[in-house]
Order: structure tokens, then C-alpha cells, then sequence
């Protein structure tokens, strides 16, 4: 298939891109820009190790064409830490024992940065409910949770501390 | 307050950050200049014989680089030195459905799959065999010529004496129990990067790299140097962060050869990565077992003998087998106090993927009918299911009948502590109906006494190296598959060497660089590993107090070094040694001491302050050391002791371990009686680990297994039809998401067992045992129904209770074609997809009874 250029925009940058109109996002991803945090676990979006944002939501890269994505804002794991420190989900998911074996961590980064930013004090339910897209082999999920709420908490009191130094 | 710095503190992962960023490497993210893709044909038979193989019009296509066949590599291997039993491609014969047929390696993934589809191969099929108990009569077209029956092997083990054992009995409680088939289904599939360079002296291909998602990097190179017929020294194994492993990258998986044949046919470097359906059929997990157990007690719940015979499924090829049926047996001991046990175990060969090791290996399914027994037996006697395990109790150190030796032994505390936190007493019996409580317990081997490969070479070696700037590096070749493995071998560094975690780097499975280490598997990182790592770092630590002890002019015993302070016993007068420590830690703050001008300023310090000193820095101590002794390097290994390593018989090799860990658990359930539906509300699980290094990751490992127990309780299930995997995806096979797991309490005991690390023993295995029986045991209390076969999935619930209540049973299958799917989630995956379903030969024992016609797909 014959190569066309596209324009994608990946955590705030302008890529110009010569690809196949039939190349999936993720594999543009992990090939194209050398993005290779998103994960490829399955095939058919049944694991959500791929999980990106496009405008915010969270999609899955492997089941869409990179060239439906042009003019969208697309932000990837690498996209999450915080001019170059951890984010205060990325700390927790560290100290809590959120991420075992990793592989699937940076597509629930996706989805729990999603949930926090639309939902900002999720329920227990809530917090399930949203990270059932995303599969782990490791955890049991248990220590996520904890992770979760340890982030919301930390992004709470650094709130505070911001409004404290405002003042 | 605790004696330690670091050791049970909880800590994140050394290496948290590259996986929650993003940064972290697996194999499949790594690439390389001028880098093919390989992409591998499978075998849409279940048994078959090649006749011929024409690679021609795949090589013709423009962008294909090589066609490898079974030709190219035809040396067999096997990760057990008694199964050598595989070719990396298939060499005469296809033996399951996904057996590894061909590869190509092409510049672009499209052509590489373009191209395999015009490889054209001439089958001819032969009968097949999918249950284990049909092909044990096999006389003809056996799976493997050299196995008559189709049994891989059996063995027949009796300790003590049998008769009397249930002569003695006043209650004989039988019956068969089985265990569906479960596989890894780690998150990262499989993958490997293979690169020869040039060899500057002949020109021609010679040294070998590997990147590979692996468990064993060290039984990778060896099986490399076997087919490649390459010495180990020309091939070096990179393990990079390893996306979960379970068991299924803990032995050789076929593409991981067939990337190294199809780079050196290509002459350039070489990824492939299995698809998630490729992964479902290099398989290697927990075999479909079917167990006939008899379990003799006295009136008070007390064993008197126990006679288990095991039937495994062993799938195509002998895999950790061997190993696997025996692990069945021996582990009948070690967990209760039994005076007499007969084993017979049978490893059977079928036209499926090959099982192998997965998470309990072994003793899961045993586990599962044993504990379920227990509780029936309770029942029966009227007993409380939470006694009759507490009368069982060894009484450590002892040596089990069948030969395993037993120290530290936490299972009395695990046992009380489910009791209390569950509330076992008080709300068993009286929870509304359609709920229950139910208890099991289970343990596992903290890493196996004596190697695959036999000979006297240590389990695990680790070097140190300090360096002027204080940092510490150590190189190990156990291997981090996301269990905590670098973390917890940093910390025991650091503890040993009192210096801050982050002075630590660990340089880890690196075959070039990390001295020799089993691998990740039988939980064997903490217990060995660990204590290589303990042991490297007290050979080091000497050199360094002993310099330390000329500049404070003090005896080497009175030198403490702890929270990056070397200083002598009773510096700070009126405080213990270990809160000097801190005080220190304020004086040096006071003085201006700051980290990292050592290398600068040691030559002037050496000479201004020559007189004797009370205290000194990490840094400081570390370069008197170097001044005085020169290079400051250690090394420590570790091999279980003889009277860890079992007892003569044969097979004995296979069960002993140095340490044990224990579980018990309690499993509160609720059972829809209208749609048999089991829903699990909570699970305490308490596990001995001897002592947590990192509570943390212990939590995360125990969760973690009690979590995978409840996926095979409940869910987890390999659906065969003809040899034919019928949900070969992770949405098929169902593995729980967070909407459908439970909350999963875990109480950590500590056991501290004499032989361990710190007293640290296994954690990422044991518990996962308990789960099974513990969810069965509940809802038997529940409804009242007993199940024997797992998953408990709402047909087999329904059906059982439908029994019970006298009606006539639901047969979900009648009149339906038997070869077509049940549900709508089940499929055969691509094959299936794209018509390629296995063709049958027209002997084929499963097509008996088969309608005309019902045989799926077509011919290749």
C-alpha cells in the first residue's frame, strides 16, 4: 500500500508522518515515533495494555488507524509525567504496588488519568468500574486501588499546598 | 523496634519508574538497524506428517529475506535433560494444532504474513489423541515413537505402610476430582530479538545476541549452544524488563530458537513476537488433571493414610512434565503430618500444546482435590473443617515420610489468623441462605534443592563491585519478571552493607555480565538469590570494616555500619547501636559532610586526617577500603544443603526444598440458586513468607496468587474441540477484571526460617493453592453442593444443583454438532476464521460418534 503523509499531534508536539493509510495507531505509535511505552498485549482490544487518550478519551491504539486520528489531540503514556517528574499517579502506583511486571501499567495510567480528570473523587465502585477496561495479570488489582486513592489524596494536598502558596 | 534499616520497610520497586512512565524496555520495544520481522507458520493439524515442504514461492516474494524450515535447526532440545523431545521447527511430524511449521523473516510484517501463506506443505494426517486416558491405550501412531502408551511417564511411590495406614482408619472418604486446563496469559507476549555479529577474524557470522521475554536466561543460552551448535560463550542473553511470566517463559519457547536459526539464515537481526493467539498455543501451563484420592482418618479428623493416583494431560511434547507429575506427588507432603502416602502419577502425551510450569506448579490441582476431601470428610464426621487441619499440624523440624525436610513452619498462625479475621466461628453456619464460608490451606517450595540440569554448580552467584563514588553495583543473574527480584536484592545489599537503596544499582540477567543464576522459577529468587546476594555482600563488607577498624583504630568487630554510617560500637554514649546511627546522621549535617567529593577530595583527607577517627561516611569508609586493599569486589553463591535435598528414591530429586511456605485461607461466597452464579464477597488469605523483606511486594505477590487461584476457581478455562483451542483471546478466556474480583485480604506471617535470607522464604507461589479449594469449600456451604471439577462455572454450579434436587440435567450439547462452538465467545481463533480448521483423518478416534460432515474446515 502506497504511503501517505499525515499530520499527528502526540503529547503536544506536530509529527509529519509518511505512512500507510492501513497503519494502526499503535504500531505508529511504537514504529513511527519510537513511543514504545503503549503496549501491544492482545489483538482484538481485549487488554487495554494500549490505552491512549484522543481528545482525553481513552481508546484503544490497536484497533485504530493512525491517519483517522490527524487533527486530534493524541496523548500517550510518555505524555503523563510532569515536566519530567512523576506524576502523582505514576509515585503512587510505584509506592503502592500498583505495577508488578509494567506491562500493563501505561495503558491503566491512561485510563486512571481519564477517571481522575472527568471524576475527580471517584467511589470505590467508580474506580472498578473504570479500570474493568484494562487487564492485569499480576496484581489482582487490590494494591491499584490503594494506589488510586493515594493519588487522589496526593493531588488533593498539593492543591491546598498551591492554594496556601498562592495566598 | 526493628533491627533493620531496610529490610521490612515497604518500598516501591527499584525500577517503578520506567514501568509506570512508560521508559522501561520489554523485548518487544527494542529494535535495530536493518532489524526483519519473523512471522511463523503453524500447523492447522492436530497430528500429522509432513511429506513435503516447498518454500519457493514464499522466497520469491519481493521484501523476503529467508524461509527457515525444521531442516535448518533439526537438533532436539527440551528444557528437562530427560525430555528432549522438540525441534525448534517441526522436523517429519506436526503434532498440535500451532506446532511451529516454517518463518520467515521479511522487511515488513504485511510481507512476512503474505509470504507464509505461500509456503506450501503436503500434510498427512494421523489419528490423534485429546484424552489423556484414550491415549494411554494407544498401541499405533504414537505422539512420540520412544513413549509406548503415550505416557510420557509414570511412577509409583508408596512411604510407610499403606494397609495399616487405613487399617487404622475409622472413616475412608474417595473420590475424583479434576482440574480444567489454565494457561499463563501474561500480559506481555512472548518475544525475541536475535542478532549474530561479524567475526573479525574469519569474516563469517559469530558472536550471537538475544533479547528475550525469559524467566531463564542461563537455560536459554544453553539450549541456544545446543541447536545452534554454537559454545555458550559465543551467545549472550539479555533479559529485559519481562512483561509477567507465571511459569510460561520459564523454559524454552519455540520461537525464541527459531528467531536466533531464522537471524543466522538471514544474516541480519530478527524480532518475532507471538500474536495473543500464537501465545494461547505455545501454551506451557497448568495441565487438565484428573485425581483419584482416598484419604483415611480417625474419628477426630486426624490422617491416617492418603493413596492419590494423578492423570495429567501433558499436551504434545514432555515440557517441565516430568517434573510437574512428581512436584503432584511429593507435595501430598510437607503440609500435614501423613505416615503413609501412595502415589501413582501418570504424565500423559495428547495432540495438544505442551503444559508445562505454571504459578504452584504441580501442586495446585493436587491441592484442590485434597483440600476439598478435607472438607468433605469434616462433614461427614461433623467436624469443624478449621480443626481437622490444626490436628493434622507437623511438628517442625521434622522430616516428612516422603523425605522433605521441614523448619520453619507458619502454618498454626496462618490457620488462627484466617479463623479471626474471617470471623469463622461466629458467622459460620448462621449466613442467610445461598452463602458460606469455606477454608483451605496449601503451601510451596521456596526454590528446588536440586538443579534440572544435575551437578554440584551453585543455584545462584552474585558479584559486587564498590567504586570510589560509593556506589555499589551488583550484578545477579536472577531475573526480574515484575516479582520484585532486583528490588529485593538491592535491599538485602544495602541492609548487609548499611548503606542508603539508592547507592544500589543491580546490573541483572545479562549472561555477558551476571554470574550464573537458575532463574526465575519454583520461587527460588528470594531464598537463593537472595542469599548469594547476603552472602557477596558480606565478603565485601569485611574488607571494607576492616579498613574501617585501622582508621578508628578499633577491633573489625566493634565497626557498625548502618544508614550510610561506619562507625564504632558505643560512639554515641547512652544510646543503642542502631539509633546512633540517626545522631550521627545530625552531627554530619552539622559539620557540612556532603555526599559525592570523594574522589576529589580523598587524597587530601587521607593525609590531613590521619589521626584516628569515631565515625566516618559510607563514602569515606569505602575509600579507606580501596586504599588499603585495592579493588573492592565480592562474591557469594548459594547451593541447598544435602539435608535439604530429599531422599534417594527415584523421583526424590523433585519436592525437596530448603524452606516451605504456608497459607490458609478463608473464601466467603454467595451462590445464585437460579442461575448458578458464584460470586466471591472477600478472601483472607494468610501467608508464612519467614520474614517480608518488602511487605509491600509480598501483599502484591499474595494477592497476586490468590488472585490467579480465584481466575481458575472461577473462570479460567482452555476449551478444547478436536484439538482446536476454542478461545484462544483474553476475552475468550476470561481472565477476572476488576469489576469481578473481590476484595483480597492479606495477613502476613513471619516464620523467620533459619535457612533464609533475613529468615525471608518464598511468597509469590503458595497461595495460590488454597483459593480453589477455599471458593468450593464455601459453597458447599452455601447450597450444599459438592463440585469436583473446576472452574465452577454457573453451568457446573447449576448442574450440580440441579442434581441435587433430583432433576433431570441440563445437556447443553445434545443434538448440537460437538465439533461447533457453545457460546458465542468461543472460536477457534484465526484458524477458524479463515477456514483452516484441523481436517481429520477419517480413523481418528475423536470423530467417533462425530455426525458426517460436523469436521470443521478444510484442507491447508
Amino acid at each position: 500500500m502506497k504511503k501517505e503523509l499525515i499530520e499527528l499531534r502526540v503529547n503536544g508536539r506536530t509529527h509529519e508522518l509518511a505512512i500507510e493509510p492501513s497503519k494502526l495507531l499503535l504500531d505508529v505509535l511504537r514504529q513511527d515515533l519510537d513511543l514504545t511505552g503503549s503496549k501491544r498485549g492482545c489483538d482484538d482490544s481485549s487488554c487495554g495494555a494500549c490505552t491512549v487518550q484522543v481528545d482525553g478519551i481513552p481508546m484503544l491504539a490497536c484497533t485504530m488507524l493512525a491517519a483517522s486520528c490527524e487533527g486530534q489531540e493524541i496523548t500517550t503514556v510518555e505524555g503523563v509525567a510532569d515536566h519530567g517528574s512523576l506524576a502523582a499517579l505514576q509515585k503512587a502506583y510505584g509506592d503502592f504496588g500498583g505495577a508488578q511486571c509494567g506491562f500493563c501499567t501505561p495503558g491503566f495510567m491512561m485510563t486512571v488519568k481519564w477517571l481522575l480528570a472527568t471524576n475527580p473523587e471517584p467511589s470505590e465502585d467508580e474506580i472498578r468500574e473504570a479500570l474493568s477496561s484494562n487487564l492485569c495479570r499480576c496484581t489482582g488489582y487490590s494494591q491499584m486501588y490503594q494506589a488510586v486513592r493515594a493519588a487522589i489524596d496526593a493531588e488533593q494536598k498539593g492543591m491546598k499546598q498551591e492554594l496556601v502558596g498562592a495566598k | 523496634m526493628s533491627d533493620f534499616s531496610v529490610i521490612g520497610k515497604p518500598i516501591a520497586m527499584i525500577d517503578a519508574a520506567g514501568k509506570t512512565t512508560g521508559a522501561g524496555k520489554y523485548a518487544d520495544d527494542f529494535s535495530l538497524p536493518g532489524m526483519l520481522v519473523g512471522k511463523i507458520l503453524h500447523s492447522p493439524y492436530p497430528h500429522a506428517r509432513i511429506v513435503s515442504i516447498d518454500t519457493s514461492r514464499a522466497k520469491a516474494v519481493d521484501g523476503v529475506v529467508a524461509v527457515v524450515t525444521g531442516a535448518d535447526a533439526p537438533n532436539p532440545y527440551g528444557i528437562l535433560p530427560v525430555g528432549h523431545d522438540e525441534t525448534a521447527l517441526a522436523v517429519e511430524k506436526v503434532r498440535y494444532v500451532g506446532d511451529h511449521v516454517a518463518c520467515v523473516a521479511a522487511v515488513t510484517e504485511e510481507i512476512a504474513e503474505r509470504a507464509i501463506e505461500l509456503i506450501d506443505i503436503e500434510y498427512e494426517p494421523l489419528p490423534a489423541y485429546f484424552d489423556p486416558v484414550e491415549s494411554m491405550k494407544a498401541e499405533t501412531d504414537l505422539i512420540h515413537e520412544n513413549r509406548p502408551h503415550n505416557v510420557e511417564k509414570d511412577y509409583h511411590h508408596v512411604f510407610g505402610d499403606l494397609d495399616k495406614g487405613f487399617a487404622d482408619a475409622d472413616y475412608v472418604a474417595e473420590g475424583r476430582y479434576i482440574a480444567n486446563e489454565v494457561t499463563h496469559a501474561a500480559m506481555e507476549p512472548h518475544c525475541t530479538l536475535a542478532n549474530f555479529e561479524l567475526d573479525p577474524y574469519t569474516g563469517t557470522l559469530g558472536r550471537l545476541t538475544v533479547w528475550s521475554s525469559t524467566q531463564v536466561p542461563y537455560y536459554l543460552q544453553h539450549k541456544l549452544s545446543l541447536v545452534l551448535e554454537m559454545p555458550m560463550s559465543q551467545i549472550r542473553v539479555i533479559k529485559p524488563l519481562v512483561g509477567g511470566g507465571f511459569g510460561g517463559k520459564s523454559e524454552i519457547i519455540p520461537l525464541e530458537i527459531i528467531a536466533a536459526v531464522t537471524a543466522r539464515a538471514a544474516k541480519a537481526p530478527v524480532k518475532i513476537t507471538y500474536t495473543r493467539e500464537e501465545v494461547f498455543w505455545a501454551h506451557r501451563g497448568r495441565p487438565r488433571t484428573i485425581i483419584d484420592l482416598k484419604t483415611g482418618v480417625k474419628n477426630d479428623g486426624r490422617i491416617t493414610a492418603v493413596a492419590c493416583k494423578v492423570i495429567q494431560d501433558g499436551g504434545a511434547y514432555c515440557s517441565y512434565g516430568v517434573v510437574t507429575i512428581l512436584y503432584s506427588g511429593a507435595l501430598l507432603g510437607a503440609l500435614y503430618d501423613i505416615p503413609h502416602i501412595r502415589y501413582d502419577g501418570y504424565r500423559v502425551l495428547t495432540n495438544k500444546p505442551a503444559c508445562g510450569a505454571m504459578r504452584g506448579h504441580g501442586t495446585v490441582n493436587v491441592r484442590f482435590a485434597f483440600e476439598s476431601q478435607m472438607d468433605e470428610i469434616s462433614a461427614t464426621l461433623k467436624l469443624d473443617p478449621a480443626e481437622v487441619r490444626r490436628v493434622n499440624l507437623l511438628k517442625p523440624p521434622t522430616v516428612t515420610v516422603n523425605g522433605l525436610r521441614v523448619l520453619s513452619y507458619g502454618l498454626p498462625e496462618c490457620i488462627d489468623q484466617v479463623v479471626t479475621r474471617s470471623g469463622w466461628k461466629e458467622r459460620r453456619g448462621k449466613l442467610p441462605k445461598g452463602r458460606g464460608l469455606g477454608i483451605a490451606c496449601s503451601h510451596y517450595v521456596s526454590g528446588a534443592a536440586n538443579s534440572i540440569i544435575r551437578s554440584d554448580m551453585p543455584h545462584s552467584t552474585v558479584n559486587i563491585k564498590i567504586d570510589r563514588d560509593g556506589g555499589v553495583v551488583v550484578y545477579t543473574g536472577a531475573s526480574e519478571i515484575g516479582q520484585g527480584s532486583d528490588t529485593m536484592t538491592a535491599q538485602v545489599v544495602a541492609e548487609v552493607l548499611g548503606c542508603e537503596l539508592a547507592r544500589v544499582r543491580v546490573i541483572a540477567a545479562d549472561t555477558d555480565l551476571t554470574p550464573i543464576d537458575l532463574g526465575s522459577y519454583s520461587s527460588r529468587v528470594t531464598f537463593m538469590a537472595g542469599n548469594a546476594a547476603l552472602r557477596a555482600a558480606e565478603d565485601v563488607k569485611k574488607n571494607i570494616v576492616s579498613a574501617a577498624a585501622k582508621r578508628m583504630n578499633c577491633a573489625p568487630e566493634e565497626v557498625i555500619m548502618r544508614n550510610d554510617h561506619v562507625y564504632k560500637r558505643g560512639v554515641v554514649a547512652g544510646t543503642d547501636d542502631t539509633s546512633a546511627a540517626e545522631i550521627l546522621e545530625e552531627k554530619d549535617a552539622a559539620r557540612g559532610h556532603v555526599d559525592g567529593q570523594i574522589l576529589r577530595g580523598s587524597v587530601l583527607q587521607t593525609r590531613k586526617e590521619e589521626s584516628p577517627k569515631e565515625h566516618m561516611s559510607f563514602e569515606e569508609a569505602v575509600v579507606s577500603a580501596i586504599d588499603f586493599h585495592g579493588a573492592l569486589t565480592g562474591t557469594g553463591s548459594y547451593a541447598p544443603p544435602m539435608a535439604a535435598r530429599g531422599g534417594k528414591h527415584k523421583g526424590g530429586g523433585v519436592g525437596p526444598s530448603p524452606a516451605y511456605s504456608y497459607s490458609a485461607q478463608v473464601a466467603d461466597v454467595s451462590v445464585d440458586e437460579e442461575t448458578g452464579e458464584v460470586t466471591v464477597h472477600k478472601i483472607w488469605a494468610a501467608h508464612d513468607c519467614g520474614r517480608a523483606l518488602n511487605p509491600v511486594a509480598v501483599e502484591g505477590q499474595v494477592i497476586g496468587s490468590v488472585w490467579m487461584g480465584l481466575g481458575q476457581a472461577l473462570e479460567e478455562e482452555m476449551i478444547w474441540k478436536d484439538g482446536l483451542l476454542m478461545n484462544p483471546g483474553l476475552l475468550e478466556y476470561r481472565s477476572p477484571s476488576s469489576a469481578e474480583s473481590p476484595d483480597i485480604e492479606c495477613i502476613i506471617v513471619e516464620s523467620i526460617d533459619p535457612e533464609g535470607p533475613f529468615g525471608a522464604k518464598e511468597a509469590g507461589e503458595g497461595s495460590l493453592a488454597a483459593t480453589i479449594p477455599a471458593i468450593s469449600n464455601a459453597i458447599y456451604d452455601a447450597v450444599g453442593v459438592r463440585l469436583r471439577e473446576s472452574p465452577f462455572t454457573p453451568e457446573r454450579v447449576l448442574s450440580a444443583l440441579r442434581a441435587k434436587q433430583g432433576m433431570k440435567r441440563i445437556e447443553m450439547t445434545e443434538s448440537v454438532d460437538p465439533t461447533a462452538p457453545l457460546t458465542f465467545r468461543e472460536h477457534g481463533g484465526s484458524l477458524w476464521f479463515r477456514g483452516k480448521g484441523p481436517a481429520r483423518h477419517p480413523l481418528d478416534p475423536a470423530r467417533q460418534g462425530a455426525q458426517a460432515g460436523s469436521v470443521v474446515g478444510g484442507k491447508q
